[in-house]
């Protein structure tokens, strides 16, 4: 059980902020799979990612190990250029 | 300090799940995207900050507040460039929205549902 310490703050911190986060995710996923056009789908894949930095910054915290931190450097770069290619994509491309 | 770090990691995490309520609440695309972009980057903006705050360490300091501006870089820019793909290819706005400024500029209509 990763909470046995729950008197401390960031325990309790760590907990509440998770079912924020999961709650979050859920919430995203449902827009995704409903989505009417495919720009509610991009955007919320966005927001996804966004979540997901979230969730590796928690874990950082949480087992203390800042290296995490470079992984949510990489999911932040990464992110971006697929929501780009994405909308040039499904917007036509070039200049109007 | 491990309470401010406790603080900003719920209010943060707070603010995450108001970008994705925002997302699955609201009545069109450009609302979405709006609720998505700001609230997401500044929820994550705050988790960084309670890192940084944590570690201690420069490193990691330096990690988190390349992350922020970056966010902060990129954020708006996809932004702009979804919204404009979805008007162009005229995604609806809500039927309620009050001005179109780009329609009118064009002399175009607006591209809106029925209210």
């Amino acid at each position: 059980m990763y909470f046995e310490e729950l008197g401390t703050p960031l325990a309790i911190a760590t907990l509440i902020g998770s079912l924020f986060l999961l709650a979050a995710l859920s919430l995203a996923l449902v827009r995704i799979v409903r989505g009417p056009t495919a720009f509610d789908r991009i955007v919320a894949l966005d927001l996804t990612g966004g979540i997901c930095l979230c969730v590796i910054v928690f874990f950082a915290i949480h087992f203390d190990q800042p290296v995490l931190l470079d992984a949510a450097f990489a999911i932040a770069l990464v992110s971006f250029l697929a929501t780009v290619a994405f909308a040039r994509y499904l917007g036509g491309g070039g200049e109007q | 300090m491990s309470l401010i770090v406790a603080i900003f990691l719920i209010v943060g995490a707070f603010f995450a799940f108001v970008a994705a309520l925002g997302v699955i609440r609201l009545p069109d695309f450009y609302m979405r995207m709006h609720a998505a972009t700001k609230a997401g980057a500044f929820g994550a903006t705050l988790l960084l900050l309670a890192a940084a705050i944590h570690f201690g360490s420069m490193r990691a300091s330096i990690t988190s507040l390349l992350i922020i501006v970056f966010f902060y870089l990129t954020t708006p820019i996809a932004a702009q460039i979804i919204a404009q793909a979805a008007y162009r290819t005229k995604v609806p706005l809500w039927g309620k929205t009050g001005k179109d400024q780009l329609a009118e500029d064009e002399g175009s209509e607006s591209p809106r549902e029925e209210s």
